[in-house]
């Protein structure tokens, strides 16, 4: 408990350094809240403003979950597909490449004019950035598992599903939770661009570029503050969940004993 | 070369389904085009026909949109403001520009935060959470703040570009220097080399193949971060702004044409620099 205070305590200070700092900075140069508003501003729209706010978090996360989850889940789907046929790898992971050099920005216009306006074009923007990274890291993660360990598996007898749940997914289980790690930023992403092409009028992607339009960036630094929140316990979330069931993992065993 | 014949079999494949794909998405659409025209006597036939040769489809045909890459690209001239040429001249100039001085930026912050040991155990939990942050949300604000300081026409993008670049080179390169083995770094101990000489004969060094993967991250991210930019302020034109006037105006073969010049662009700016890594790589003996 003591080591992780003492892991915790210079970032918080160096946290704790820069805000004391941006404020104090702020308000010696003088600096107008239109270019850098002070962190006690800043606060201060979170709270008063606190209805609006969730009103757009409660939008856009409606896009980001729905798509982070046919996203990485088709994504693994696909890869266990074509783990079995070397041929449709050696087709499709080149493709993925190219694929993932798309700037997805670009994606954004075509699924709202598909989907419409509403969440589900932010939904389709996040499926189509979070689907690459996990069918690659998948792809990866399925070939993993060691000549030894498979040639066990046969001399149980097991069969290619018994293999596949009992070795192969684990084996797997790193690279599927770095890829489900990865693609929380993506989705959070995604679903915020999505929003500058067009949403009903709530939206963090709607309310940043609209307020950013008003020149009142406190507003947009809120709505910045609670979409970094949202990304960090996102990503927490799922490297909690990631310790759970990756115990066994190296980067996780030296620790603690 | 082995991967020639099943890329193209899969390409082949992608490409019947998008027909299939279009001739649906697009058939209610031109059924109504039909009614409205009067034309109730056609078979399927010409209203698939019809599908992949509207004007402005849900979904373009391939044939659609490579004929408006022919005409963006080969037909008008490089110069002029209607062809893709110029926009994607626009968008390479901040991408590059972006990209140099983030790259820069970020190896000098790795640098510095692998040298002192203070400024890793706090800065680098902040760098690590600032990536769950979506940066992109900065992107119109930057524009608008500097514009406030009459910083305006390629600079804000550019910075937008840097910006979102220079994130992974950091992490990347700081992993980079950490990359000797305890061994090795015992070894220049040993010699009595100074932080200085361990970092320049040593770290330096066994960094290379993070760099190059560093390099390839944040030059896509660049490019992404200079469309993100272009969005904002379109005024300027490149491919964002091509984009975004496409979705205005319901030009669909036009976005479809301007992804396919910006997926291009970051296919081969990414595809140099791994490149440029696999001959560097090769003659510094690393294994691969």
């Amino acid at each position: 408990m003591n080591a992780r205070a003492a892991d915790l305590a210079p970032p918080l200070l160096f946290g704790l350094v820069v805000l004391a700092a941006w404020e104090v900075g702020v308000k010696l140069l003088g600096v107008p809240a239109i270019i850098l508003p002070a962190p006690s501003a800043i606060l201060l729209r979170l709270v008063s403003s606190t209805p609006t706010l969730a009103a757009d978090f409660l939008q856009t996360i409606r896009g980001v979950l729905a798509g982070y989850a046919i996203g990485s889940g088709a994504g693994l789907a696909v890869a266990i597909l074509i783990d079995r046929s070397p041929f449709l790898q050696r087709g499709l992971l080149p493709l993925g490449n190219f694929v993932s050099a798309l700037p997805i920005v670009g994606v954004a216009p075509i699924m709202v004019m598909w989907f419409g306006f509403d969440w589900q074009s932010k939904a389709a923007v996040v499926v189509v950035m979070t689907f690459f990274p996990m069918l690659v890291n998948a792809t990866v993660g399925l070939a993993g598992a060691g000549p030894m360990e498979r040639d066990l598996m046969m001399t149980y007898a097991a069969d290619y599903s018994q293999t596949l749940r009992m070795l192969r997914l684990p084996a797997a289980a790193p690279f599927i939770f770095n890829a489900l790690k990865i693609n929380t930023t993506l989705a959070m992403i995604g679903a915020i661009v999505a929003e500058f092409f067009g949403t009903p009028t709530v939206g963090m992607g709607f309310r940043i570029s609209t307020e950013v339009g008003h020149l009142s960036i406190d507003m947009v630094w809120a709505t910045i503050v609670v979409a970094a929140l949202t990304g960090s316990a996102f990503y927490a979330l799922v490297n909690l969940i990631e310790r759970r069931v990756t115990f066994w993992h190296a980067s996780y065993r030296t620790r603690g004993n | 070369m082995k991967n020639v014949l099943p890329v193209t079999i899969v390409l082949v494949a992608l490409f019947a389904l998008w027909y299939g794909a279009a001739a649906l998405m697009n058939a209610s659409l031109q059924e109504d085009a039909f009614a409205n025209a009067g034309d109730t006597n056609y078979t399927t036939g010409e209203l698939v026909a019809a599908a992949l040769e509207m004007e402005r489809p849900k979904l373009p045909a391939p044939h659609q949109i490579a004929a408006e890459l022919y005409k963006l690209v080969i037909e008008t001239p490089p110069t002029s403001k209607r062809g893709l040429v110029y926009h994607a001249a626009i968008t390479l100039e901040e991408t590059v520009i972006g990209f140099v001085f983030g790259a820069a930026f970020g190896i000098g912050l790795a640098v510095l935060i692998q040298s002192t040991r203070i400024l890793e155990r706090s800065m680098m939990p902040w760098i690590v959470a600032s990536q769950t942050v979506p940066i992109i949300a900065l992107a119109p604000m930057i524009v608008v703040i500097l514009n406030q300081f009459d910083i305006t026409g390629l600079a804000p993008k550019a910075v937008i570009a840097a910006y979102l670049s220079f994130f992974p080179v950091t992490v990347g390169m700081v992993k980079g220097f950490r990359s000797p083995d305890p061994l090795q770094i015992d070894l220049m101990r040993t010699y009595s080399a100074t932080q200085g000489q361990t970092f320049a004969k040593l770290r330096a060094p066994a960094s290379a193949p993070y760099f190059f993967a560093s390099m390839q991250i944040g030059a896509a991210a660049a490019l992404v971060g200079a469309v993100v930019a272009e969005v904002t302020k379109s005024e300027d034109g490149g491919l964002g702004a091509r984009l975004l006037a496409g979705s205005y105006y319901g030009q669909t073969v036009q976005i479809w044409a301007a992804l396919f010049a910006a997926t291009a662009l970051s296919a081969a700016l990414v595809g140099l620099i791994a490149l440029a890594g696999r001959i560097v790589l090769r003659r510094m003996a690393f294994s691969r």
